[in-house]
């Protein structure tokens, strides 16, 4: 049952990374781009968790840590670029 | 594994996923920026607390002992989506993305875009 559900969620995890990567293309302004971005990056930490619950181990967790630090602070200096036209001033 | 905590797990997870699925739809469907903003942190708060809960069941009971590491990453993720909310909130307001016409207060937008108070008078 769990490998099952594993699967499915896996699945729809690809789904909804997929539906970004269309807004990421298609967005109309920088902003929903970045947005899109910001989404993506949660979504491939869930999809990394899910891959460790797969193969029960503890390895990818720090993987999914560092990704989360790294796409909070890109997204933050992307913002603040775009805000100030300089990151840091 | 026992059959329970295996429901458990199951549940978490499909809990989680329905959630990032809702989230990822939002940001599609929905008209413009400002709304746009407000889907995806559903995918945040409750997908990605449900999925990393659900992880941390099945280490501590496959370990044997408490496995509470997950719950890093919950709370980093709690703490830093307003942050990105606010920056991209504030991006867009600098950028001067179109609101939907049926957007309510659309003349505070001026005072916020020059970082001014509201005049007395804006209020509704």
């Amino acid at each position: 049952m769990l490998n099952t559900a594993i699967l499915i969620v896996s699945g729809i995890l690809c789904v909804a990374l997929i539906l970004n990567l269309w807004r990421l293309l298609r967005g109309p302004d920088l902003s929903d781009r970045i947005l899109a971005l910001d989404t993506m990056y949660i979504n491939s930490i869930a999809l990394i968790l899910l891959y460790g619950m797969h193969m029960g181990t503890n390895l990818y967790f720090e993987s999914a840590l560092l990704i989360a630090m790294l796409g909070f602070v890109s997204t933050v200096a992307l913002c603040k670029y775009l805000l100030r036209g300089d990151i840091i001033e | 594994m026992n059959f329970w905590v295996e429901l458990l797990i199951t549940i978490l997870l499909l809990i989680g996923g329905i959630f990032v699925l809702v989230g990822s739809i939002g940001l599609i469907r929905l008209p413009d920026f400002y709304t746009r903003l407000h889907a995806p942190t559903k995918a945040t708060t409750v997908g990605m607390g449900g999925i990393l809960i659900a992880s941390m069941v099945m280490m501590t009971n496959n370990q044997g002992y408490l496995s509470l590491h997950e719950l890093l990453i919950t709370l980093f993720l709690l703490i830093t989506a307003p942050i990105t909310a606010h920056m991209l909130a504030k991006t867009a307001l600098h950028h001067e993305n179109r609101a939907l016409r049926r957007t309510r207060s659309q003349h505070l937008m001026e005072c916020a875009r020059e970082q001014q108070p509201p005049k007395p008078a804006d209020h509704d």
